[in-house]
């Protein structure tokens, strides 16, 4: 069985602050990391390989030549092989074309399963996965939390729902969008942190995916971010004050003033 | 449009580099350079105290031939999709037909709905909620919800009446299978909208969404591809009005052959007795770390008991295993918009206020005068949550004369 891991490199957005007199981002000191959900999808990469004790786990990011730093995070949690997809033509990419571009080097590589995070915690949009699916034509089970069983031509998984979860059963090849419940990612290894040295790191750029340009980056994204801007908050602020007592008498009256009662 | 940065004007402060929400900022030969990852977004502008950045006018590269625009203008009509769970349809396809109504209105065209694996008596519901038509697709290969046969059938609807928007809840299943639909007809999608309008100029879609855990938000349009298409946050928009006599048509769609690679063999239910549904619940009290364990949240249960709602509770609480995931508020939980949330012992961390920030009122209690919480509360109580709690819990059990 052969898996490919898409993973992002983001920064730490729980890091990150808001500079309260501009209303923008203000990234500096904040790490970059390895999306948090894409940290689950290696670590069940890595168990299935083990479990069934064949096939290899390939990890796959698409991004600026920095990226290779998380690549090399994802081989010292025990990764067998790493591809960078990385070209000036890839820039910009909304969730269309970045699957897209995905899609094409899976293609390539050639995979049985394909995980990927629930979403990424800078983009947020949780659309890459369904998105690659399509584009490689087979299918997909979202928001997966647990992996039941692995067969040649067949897994079954949990996949959360609103107010619990469903058992689907999916035919391989197939993508899976984990959460964070799936499971608790493992520490690098000494042994992995020295292969992550070693490994050679494959580079793929529009030519090797074989991609017109078209499609690809900024170019090929139908979705444009207009603007942006910081978040409104209520700000009609009252604490109240006196004794506990007083302020619970308080604050029931208003209760019941405002029909909340 | 183009971002450039005037070089004269620049004096290597660096204030822009970090603002750049898509790092697309460095610093070249001491000055500051935009490069290709530039979105266009335009945060850096407002930051540079030199006023060295700018906006450009290039002649767009973007723009289509008079015959691709011409194509555009085949697309008319605002769709929602109309989820079902149990045959039964949701809450917030009511909520897409109170927004796309207005959209429907601005734009002075249709409204239709798309209903599938439920009976005409459910498609009726939704004229009354606001649309003009329904497509329904009684089929019962629909009725439990696979990626497969959903994306097939919403396609192929697209395709044949081709819509100008496109709308749909940012459930699981909206954000699962919508995107394929996307993929398919190489066309945009911007996720979980807070909030939609239409650009008076151009007549597009503007969709607006939080993004990097709730830091920003960013306006999203999708210019040169029809339809334009968005997952809408449960909870935010408000509900159609419903009218009993509203009359509509409602289109039988046929669909054959449907094969799906997923099958869901089982649902399971995993809510435990204390909740309601909190999407439904006008009021919530919800619990953090500061409520110390199942026996605090004991307390909270029964101040929602004599309040009538129900308990949610933030990340930190589900963590510890003090209750299900099914009532975790915020980014990565669930969005509400009760009438009353009450927070106690919640810190307020930004993916909290996110999924609560939009109630009605809001009532904190936090022993922490400097918790974040209290600059989103209506009424703020520095104290203890044990003692608070009780006392109040009895203060509305004597109010309501329970
Ligand atoms: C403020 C803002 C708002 C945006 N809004 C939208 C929008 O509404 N619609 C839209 O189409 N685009 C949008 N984009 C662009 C979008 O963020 C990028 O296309 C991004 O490359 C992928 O989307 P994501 O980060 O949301 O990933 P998600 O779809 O949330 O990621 C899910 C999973 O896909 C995989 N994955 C994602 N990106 C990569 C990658 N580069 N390499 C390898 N694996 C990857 C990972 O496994 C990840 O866990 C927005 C960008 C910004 C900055
Ligand atoms: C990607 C991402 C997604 C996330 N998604 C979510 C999400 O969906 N929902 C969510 O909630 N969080 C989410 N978080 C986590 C979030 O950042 C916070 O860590 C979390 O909300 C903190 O929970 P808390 O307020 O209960 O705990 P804490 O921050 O530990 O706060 C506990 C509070 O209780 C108060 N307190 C303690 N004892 C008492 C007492 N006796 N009486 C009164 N007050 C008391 C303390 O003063 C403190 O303010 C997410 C984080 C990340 C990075």
């Amino acid at each position: 069985m052969d898996i490919i891991v898409c993973i992002k490199q983001v920064p730490d957005t729980a890091e990150i602050k808001i500079d309260p007199k501009t209303n923008t981002l203000m990234r500096e000191g904040v790490p970059s990391i390895i999306n948090p959900f894409d940290l689950n999808a290696v670590e069940e990469a890595l168990q299935i390989r083990d479990s069934l004790g064949d096939g290899k786990v390939t990890v796959l990011t698409m991004g600026p030549p920095q990226a290779e730093s998380a690549l090399r995070e994802a081989i010292s949690m025990g990764a067998d092989e790493a591809v960078l997809l990385s070209d000036r033509a890839f820039a910009g990419a909304d969730t269309w074309a970045t699957s897209y571009t995905l899609a094409r080097a899976i293609k390539q590589l050639g995979a049985d399963i394909v995980f990927c995070g629930k979403q990424a915690i800078d983009g947020d949009t949780a659309q890459v996965g369904p998105e690659t699916a399509e584009f490689l034509n087979i299918p997909h089970v979202a928001y997966v939390k647990k992996v039941e069983e692995v067969q040649k031509d067949s897994i079954r998984v949990q996949r959360l729902m609103d107010e619990g979860y469903d058992v689907v059963e999916s035919t391989v090849p197939v993508l899976l969008t984990v959460v964070k419940e799936l499971n608790v990612p493992r520490m690098p290894s000494l042994k992995g942190k020295m292969a992550a040295k070693k490994t050679e790191i494959k580079k793929m750029g529009m030519a090797e995916i074989g991609a017109d340009e078209n499609d690809l980056g900024m170019k090929g994204s139908p979705t444009q971010v207009r603007n942006i801007f910081a978040p409104q908050f209520k700000t009609e602020r009252r604490m109240l004050d006196g004794t506990p007592e007083e302020q619970v008498n308080f604050l029931v009256k208003e209760l019941k003033e405002s029909q909340c009662l | 449009m183009s971002i450039v940065v005037d070089k004269d004007k620049c004096n290597a402060c660096e204030t822009c580099v970090s603002s750049c929400p898509f790092d697309a900022i460095e610093m070249k030969d001491d000055k500051a350079f935009i490069n290709e990852y530039c979105n266009e977004c335009k945060a850096c502008l407002e930051v540079c105290p030199e006023g060295a950045i700018k906006e450009v006018k290039i002649p767009e590269p973007r723009a289509q031939s008079t015959e691709h625009r011409q194509k555009l203008q085949d697309y008319k009509g605002v769709w929602i999709f109309a989820e079902q769970r149990e045959k039964k349809v949701t809450a917030v396809s009511h909520e897409l037909l109170g927004i796309g109504r207005k959209l429907a209105d601005e734009l002075q065209t249709g409204l239709s709905a798309v209903l599938l694996g439920a009976d005409e008596s459910e498609a009726k519901e939704l004229v009354k909620w606001g649309a003009d038509k329904v497509y329904l697709c009684e089929d019962p290969a629909l009725e439990k919800f696979n990626d497969d046969t959903y994306t097939e059938v919403l396609s192929k609807l697209i395709k044949e009446h081709k819509p100008s928007i496109v709308l749909s809840g940012a459930t699981p299943i909206g954000r699962s299978f919508i995107p394929r639909v996307a993929a398919r007809l190489r066309t945009g999608l911007t996720a979980d909208c807070t909030s939609l309008e239409i650009d008076k100029e151009t007549k597009n879609l503007l969709q607006v969404r939080p993004a990097f855990g709730g830091n920003i938000m960013a306006t999203i349009l999708c210019p040169d591809h029809r339809p334009q298409m968005a997952t809408v946050r449960p909870r935010v928009m408000k509900k159609g009005e419903y009218d009993g006599s509203r009359t509509g048509d409602i289109i039988k769609v046929a669909a054959d052959g449907l094969t799906s690679r997923t099958k869901v063999l089982e649902s399971v239910k995993e809510v435990s007795e204390i909740s309601v549904n909190l999407h439904e619940a006008d009021i919530i009290v919800a619990g953090g770390r500061g409520v110390g364990g199942e026996k605090g949240f004991k307390l909270l249960e029964e101040l929602a008991q004599v309040l009538g709602g129900s308990v949610g509770a933030s990340r930190a609480a589900v963590d510890e295993k003090w209750i299900p995931y099914s009532h975790q508020v915020g980014q990565t939980g669930k969005t509400v918009n009760p009438k009353l949330y009450i927070a106690c012992g919640i810190s307020g961390a930004v993916q909290h206020l996110v999924g609560m920030q939009s109630s009605d009122v809001i009532v904190a209690i936090n022993k922490n005068p400097e918790a974040p919480i209290f600059s989103v509360a209506t009424y703020g109580i520095v104290g203890d949550l044990f003692e608070i709690i009780p006392m109040l819990t009895k203060q509305i059990k004597e109010a309501k004369g329970l």
